[in-house]
């Protein structure tokens, strides 16, 4: 292999060095999937409230259970309390990429991201 | 049986050419097979050990030849793997031409300069840009297949810079 890299010419080392670093740069660019804009709130599927992912805030929505607290933040949401018995909506924690949804079944609500574009969500993809 | 009257026999020459495209496009056929055997993590990501072959004959014999090469290298490797008209021949034929339009272009640069490692690193590009452009209009009409991208380009940059190195190789020893 010594031998190997003697027969790149200086033209070949220029490809080679610039798409390697174009490859490098297109792995945090695109791994990242866009970013997500609202955040949405359902109950019975029906949406409650949508906001967006700039300012932090919380907001209750009432389910047949009781309440269920979402928590905003720039970037990012999450269920922050929620009355149902197991808690997966609440655990599942930040939700990020668009179209992240967080179900919590046995009180109706569910808190989903949307990117600008309505597309596939977590589950189908 | 009657004695035909008219003497229309179409006689196709076969010329030195002809005999010269079709080993290099069996041997470019049995390494696509060949390859088609061979595990891979993500549908896409393979070797493209043909290409050796197709880089070869236009170094050695001109764009023309490489491109006759490369077509019945999809042609014959695709009914012999049985993807025939399947979306794996149209991924094939949309990545053989893209890459065959850069490798237009690379014949082009001058050769003090670039050897085969570029021609092989940029049509390797061109060969998964084509089946990603065809496989976001086509195949999967999401923009989740952007996510892909990264690991294609990173493989068609490995595997173009190993088979350009191997192509410099075989051509430096057999010219």
């Amino acid at each position: 292999m010594k031998t190997g890299w003697r027969l790149l010419r200086p033209g070949d080392w220029a490809v080679v060095l610039l798409s390697a670093l174009l490859v490098a740069g297109s792995f945090p660019l695109l791994w990242t999937g866009g970013t997500a804009e609202r955040a949405v709130v359902r109950l019975d599927g029906r949406v409650v409230a949508a906001f967006p992912l700039t300012a932090p805030r919380r907001y209750a929505v009432q389910g047949p259970l009781g309440e269920t607290q979402i928590e905003i933040a720039p970037g990012r949401a999450r269920v922050l309390a929620d009355p149902g018995p197991r808690q997966y909506c609440v655990q599942q924690g930040w939700l990020t990429r668009p179209n992240a949804i967080a179900i919590c079944a046995p009180n109706h609500v569910s808190l989903s991201l949307s990117g600008r574009d309505p597309s596939h969500d977590s589950l189908n993809y | 049986m009657t004695v035909s009257t008219t003497n229309s026999i179409i006689e196709l020459p076969i010329r030195p050419e002809d005999r010269r495209i079709a080993r290099y496009a069996a041997a470019a056929i049995a390494l696509s097979v060949a390859e088609a055997a061979l595990p891979s993590p993500l549908p896409g990501v393979k070797p493209g050990l043909a290409n050796i072959v197709i880089l070869l004959v236009l170094a050695r014999h001109g764009w023309r030849d490489a491109a006759w090469v490369s077509l019945l290298r999809v042609l014959a490797g695709s009914l012999l793997v049985g993807q025939f008209l399947a979306p794996g021949f149209f991924l094939a034929l949309v990545g053989a031409l893209a890459s065959l339009a850069v490798l237009a272009g690379t014949a082009k640069l001058p050769v003090r300069w670039f050897g085969p490692v570029s021609a092989s690193v940029l049509a390797a590009f061109a060969h998964v840009g084509g089946q990603l452009l065809l496989a976001r209009l086509w195949l999967v009409p999401h923009d989740g297949i952007i996510y892909l991208v990264p690991i294609f380009a990173a493989s068609a940059l490995l595997f173009g810079i190993v088979n350009g190195l191997i192509v410099a190789k075989l051509l430096k020893e057999f010219p």
